[in-house]
């Protein structure tokens, strides 16, 4: 008897946690977005704050959140899959195999604070490129390389050795076959990886505060877009955090209402991703 | 002979490319190289000019007096308290769902928690932190004031505490925990729950009598994994934990190592910033332990 009044128990306090997880998302969610919708307009979406005309608005913030994505994905994204693939198809050393996915498990465990730091000292100081849109998508490069990298790898891993011999034996130098063959049998796989990436630095602040700024002007007075890259930038979520130690709150739910749309956004089409993934 | 072209160009392009492709893998080692260079290189001058006894073992500290004090002590100690806290409080719950996830659920039931967790881990932290200060902060004011009705020398936090921090970082390390325990669960022979079951133990018995133990190894990542996440957090924590430096009590407004840097790297100078690099560089230093005993664990198994 006793042991049916415990296996029931724990049973019960299994589903209660499950249950409060689950919870936990719903009241995030649910809470946000009824704090948040009311303050999202077409002015707060298309203007830039502005104390003499009194606007309150996002639009500078979210052109800088598509300034450090497309750059940080442009260094990034080359560099992790041309890694993943040095790992999986050339590198013959296990030493080095080993050593560089230890680095990239380490890169992936530091703490986005200190990528920020080390961001602040090396790409601002340094290099001299200061506060500005290139240091933080430089900073945040290094810090979602090892997303990339993990995912191309496991995708290529997926690959199947025969399409490997079939290249080969017909004749197909290496780079070629992975051309031509693996990375377009992997792309699925490294698409799920890249939307994590744009995931994380559209959430990311720590590691933005100290190098891309907290500018939420919009580019241009006619000199150049590309010019907005060695300008300082505050991406969505660092002027989240901005707002709110200013105790800006209803500014505050807004930009979190917009974020966790974006986020929504981008789990879908991960998931979306995936499933056609786990049809190949 | 113009084959002869085609084919060495062929070759150089093999080459080049594969030139290429093993740059971009040591750039990792090297970016890793470069940064534990720089946070040791920044961090070790303040401790020469301090002292490292009066920076490690002084508690206070007031880096903007004429005569400044840059005792990191209680900062540490933080840090420490609240990600062990955090990890006491989080893992059961995560251990617990993740059983449910990998070995009670209905499959229709698990394919809606599943999603929902995945979710958690999207949300940015400074939502988190939004989150913590709106609702969970006024929470922890009133229980403040009633546990505290009366006392005259308890400083009030409005609700700004350690405390707090602790939940906020509890409920953030659990996507982290339940999906590594989850494929850690999945991980273990069916064998051995039959084995369990054919001998007369009952479902809930198996599964923590003989499951979980044989999934060790996995949910200690798991574990571990979360100090690493609980320990580098900074932007929520930074919201909701108060920020003055104090002794790490529930309901003390207190400073973490990450929310240090945080709150004063923006305006810091001189000596004051140098001492803040050499905070970070103990935050890196934890970091990098979580991460060589996470290491040490996953080449055992």
């Amino acid at each position: 008897m006793g042991r049916k009044i415990k296996d029931s128990f724990l049973l019960g306090l299994i589903y209660l946690t499950s249950f409060l997880s689950v919870m936990l998302l719903a009241g995030i969610l649910l809470y946000v977005f009824v704090r948040g919708f009311p303050g999202i307009s077409r002015s707060f979406l298309t203007t830039v704050s502005s104390a003499r005309r009194g606007t309150v608005g996002i639009a500078g913030n979210l052109v800088n959140t598509c300034y450090l994505v497309v750059l940080t994905l442009m260094i990034a994204v080359p560099i992790g899959i041309g890694s993943a693939i040095w790992l999986n198809e050339y590198a013959k050393r296990s030493r080095w195999i080993q050593m560089i996915e230890f680095a990239t498990e380490t890169l992936a465990g530091i703490p986005s604070i200190v990528f920020g730091l080390f961001g602040m000292v090396f790409f601002g100081t340094t290099l001299g490129l200061g506060y500005s849109i290139l240091t933080g998508s430089l900073t945040l490069s290094l810090m979602i390389l090892p997303l990339i990298t993990r995912n191309t790898q496991e995708a290529l891993r997926a690959v199947p050795d025969s399409y490997r011999s079939g290249a080969v034996g017909m004749g197909a130098g290496k780079w070629h076959m992975i051309r031509t063959i693996l990375l377009p049998a992997a792309m699925p796989g490294i698409a799920t990886g890249v939307l994590l990436a744009v995931g994380r630095i559209v959430g990311e602040s720590a590691a933005l505060l100290f190098t891309a700024g907290s500018g939420y002007l919009l580019p241009g007075h006619g000199r150049g877009l590309l010019h907005k890259v060695r300008e300082s930038g505050g991406t969505l979520a660092v002027q989240l955090y901005l707002s709110m130690s200013r105790a800006e709150y209803d500014a505050a739910f807004g930009i979190a209402a917009v974020l966790l749309c974006l986020v929504l956004f981008f789990h879908i089409l991960t998931r979306f991703l995936s499933d056609r993934m786990g049809c190949l | 002979m113009e084959r002869f072209l085609q084919r060495s160009r062929a070759r150089r392009i093999e080459a080049a490319a594969e030139c290429v492709f093993t740059a971009c893998a040591f750039l990792a080692l090297l970016a890793v190289g470069m940064i534990t260079l720089y946070m040791i290189a920044n961090g070790i001058p303040a401790i020469y000019q301090v002292g490292i006894k009066e920076m490690l073992f002084s508690d206070t500290w007031k880096p903007a007096a004429r005569d400044p004090s840059f005792g990191i002590l209680y900062v540490i100690l933080t840090s420490i308290t609240g990600t062990l806290l955090a990890v006491l409080i989080g893992v059961p719950v995560a251990l617990l769902t993740a059983v449910f996830l990998a070995e009670t659920a209905p499959a229709r039931l698990a394919e809606a928690v599943r999603p929902a967790v995945e979710l958690l881990a999207g949300i940015p932290s400074v939502v988190y932190g939004l989150l913590g200060m709106m609702i969970l902060n006024p929470v922890i004011y009133r229980l403040e004031q009633r546990i505290f009705a009366g006392s005259k020398t308890h400083q009030f936090t409005g609700g700004a505490n350690l405390l707090s921090a602790v939940l906020v970082l509890a409920v953030m390390i659990l996507p982290t925990v339940i999906s590594i325990s989850e494929s850690a669960l999945r991980s273990v022979p069916s064998q051995l729950r039959e084995c369990s079951l054919a001998l007369g133990a009952s479902r809930i018995q198996t599964i923590f009598q003989v499951v979980i133990p044989a999934a060790r190894p996995g949910i200690v990542t798991a574990v571990v994994l979360g100090v690493g996440r609980a320990v580098g957090e900074a932007m929520a924590v930074s919201l909701v934990s108060g920020g003055s430096v104090n002794f790490p009590l529930p309901f003390c407004s207190v400073r973490f190592l990450t929310t240090a840097l945080v709150s004063e790297m923006a305006y810091a100078n001189g000596l004051h910033r140098q001492v803040l690099f050499t905070v970070g560089m103990v935050l890196f230093l934890f970091i990098m332990a979580v991460n060589l005993v996470l290491h040490a664990i996953l080449r055992k198994t």
